[in-house]
């Protein structure tokens, strides 16, 4: 037979859309899937579980049925790849062999990671925001909390959704108001970075957010260890946090076969060309989603983007022919700032989030890096989105590129 | 981009003062880049700067906080002894190299 086999690791979001979007184009290709259960979680959806908005049935779907009849799903853990023999070692000894490889098996928490984390602390007075057994516990946690103080820390970059966490604190802070809960508490942010965010305009403005509803900001810290006993995060410079209740994120990781693989970076991500996401190992791999150590934000609206520019570049790249289109790094995310609030940052590899309008110049209707209800309203109807446009691969009205219209300029916002 | 004199030549570098040509640095600079941040450079930094300096040659990007652990074998709180407080953005700045990207 001459029938080519695409496999794709990892049916997450990247995987999901990528698998939709290429067995249409690859009539004679036989695409397959492998993960290693069929518990599609919405993953954006884990924040709101801690003050009760969703419930944890809300979030997970099976996988299967996001992936069209004709992707063949294989539920394993994939063990290792042989980039030279072009095979993918499942555990449990099966073997599978690719004309071409996709990895999309994502970014995970790795708690185990920062020493003393999973202490005698760990989901008792210490939660991870980034599972969704986490952000349950943390539900129960939250709501007999009395008072305190309450950190929620960033181990360091780069994570999934960089922003989440700085949500949940701007959510707690709303939701222990509107319990009564917030003048007995002290919130405090800590992270690695210098500011609140990664690049100076947003960090800036986020900054200021935290500043004005009282939230202590924390930065350049890098947490060294967590002494679960006295109740410290320590870092690596000995300063100390002190904390009642510890809500962290832990170092994210890509999975672990892609550093046994050899296609990885030091956090197991895959090494791609940021323009392409192929390997630089290997001609004949790819990594799309949170798996590729692309310099951008980890999110599922990048890895829509991310896709967009893939599909073309790979049927090329099937077809013999150059890959001409360059992914730039778009990514479009949307905060929470609490009481029905949110704002929207739009950038990609070269510009940073700017103030403007989105995706309409002058009308939005979401306002860029300014709270609004409308941009909440749009993270909520993301979940729509996610589950019946994004996963089928249905094409969504916004460019991939990122835009410079509707944006105002830095200068101009100095 | 704009044009700074020091050491007494002409160096590239950006917006924030990070040297943008790799040949523009030389230990000497390194020495001067280190004063501009308060440092003052031992045989230790040094090491530092090389590994910084060879790993970018070869990988085409600056080294982040946790490659220079693992793969340079410095551990991270001796990073924050020599480089204090911001280690990442001060050993790319001495070391002539863009900072680390990644932090997104
Ligand atoms: C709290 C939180 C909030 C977020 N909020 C937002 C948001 O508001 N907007 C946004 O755009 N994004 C958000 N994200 C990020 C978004 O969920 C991810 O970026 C997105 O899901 C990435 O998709 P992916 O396909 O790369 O990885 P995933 O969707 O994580 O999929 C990876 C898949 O690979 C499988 N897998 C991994 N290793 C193996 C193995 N060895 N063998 C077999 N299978 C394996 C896993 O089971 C999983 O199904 C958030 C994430 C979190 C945690």
């Amino acid at each position: 037979m001459n029938e080519r086999r695409l496999v794709i690791l990892g049916g997450g979001t990247a995987g999901t859309m990528v698998a939709n979007r290429l067995h249409r184009e690859l009539r004679d290709w036989t695409v397959v899937v492998v993960d290693r259960d069929d518990e599609h979680h919405y993953q954006p959806g884990y924040l709101f579980v801690p003050f009760g908005t969703y419930e944890p049935q809300d979030l997970v779907r099976s996988r299967r049925k996001f992936l069209d009849d004709a992707v063949e799903v294989v539920y394993a853990e994939v063990d290792r790849v042989d980039p030279e023999a072009s095979m993918v070692h499942l555990q449990g000894g099966r073997e599978l062999g690719y004309d071409q490889l996709i990895i999309a098996t994502g970014t995970h928490p790795d708690p185990g990671e920062t020493p003393g984390m999973l202490g005698s602390g760990w989901n008792d007075t210490v939660f991870d925001l980034y599972t969704l057994d986490g952000a349950r516990r943390l539900a129960d946690a939250l709501e007999s909390w009395t008072g305190g103080r309450l950190v929620v820390q960033v181990c360091e970059m780069p994570i999934k959704c960089p922003v989440a966490a700085l949500e949940f604190a701007f959510l707690a802070d709303a939701h222990l108001r509107r319990t009564g809960r917030r003048s007995a508490t002290e919130l405090v942010y800590v992270t690695p970075l210098d500011g609140a965010f990664t690049k100076p305009i947003a960090s800036r403005e986020l900054g200021t957010k935290l500043a004005e509803r009282d939230i202590e900001l924390e930065a350049d810290f890098m947490v060294d260890v967590i002494d679960e006993d006295r109740r410290v995060i320590v870092s690596y410079d000995e300063r100390e946090v002190p904390y009642d209740l510890l809500v962290t994120v832990p170092v994210n990781r890509g999975a672990a076969f892609v550093g046994r693989s050899g296609l990885g970076d030091e956090l197991d991500h895959v090494r791609v060309d940021p323009a392409t996401m192929q390997s630089t190992a290997a001609g004949n791999i790819f990594a799309i989603g949170d798996a590729a150590n692309l310099p951008t934000s980890k999110a599922g609206s990048v890895a829509h983007f991310a896709v967009d520019v893939f599909v073309d570049n790979f049927l090329d790249h099937v077809a013999g022919r150059r890959m001409d289109r360059e992914f730039d790094g778009h990514a479009n995310c949307f905060i929470e700032t609490g009481d029905g609030k949110a704002m929207m940052i739009d950038f990609n590899y070269h510009t940073q989030p700017l103030s403007g309008a989105y995706p309409l110049p002058g009308v939005g209707p979401f306002r860029l890096l300014e709270e609004s209800r409308i941009n909440h309203a749009g993270k909520l109807a993301f979940r729509w989105l996610y589950w019946h446009m994004l996963l089928p691969g249905r094409p969504l009205p916004l460019a991939s590129e990122m835009s410079m219209r509707g944006k105002v300029p830095e200068e101009v916002n100095a | 981009m704009t044009i700074a004199q020091m050491d007494g030549r002409e160096i590239h570098v950006d917006q924030e003062g990070f040297v943008t040509e790799y040949d523009d640095w030389d230990p000497d600079l390194a020495d001067l880049l280190a004063t501009n941040i308060g440092l003052e450079l031992t045989r230790r930094h040094r090491e530092v700067l090389e590994f910084l300096r060879q790993d970018y040659r070869q990988q085409g990007e600056t080294p982040t906080l946790r490659r220079v652990t693992a793969v340079g074998g410095f551990p991270t709180r001796e990073l924050f002894r020599l480089f204090p407080k911001k280690p990442a953005k001060k050993m790319s700045y001495v070391a002539g190299l863009p900072k680390p990207v990644g932090c997104v």
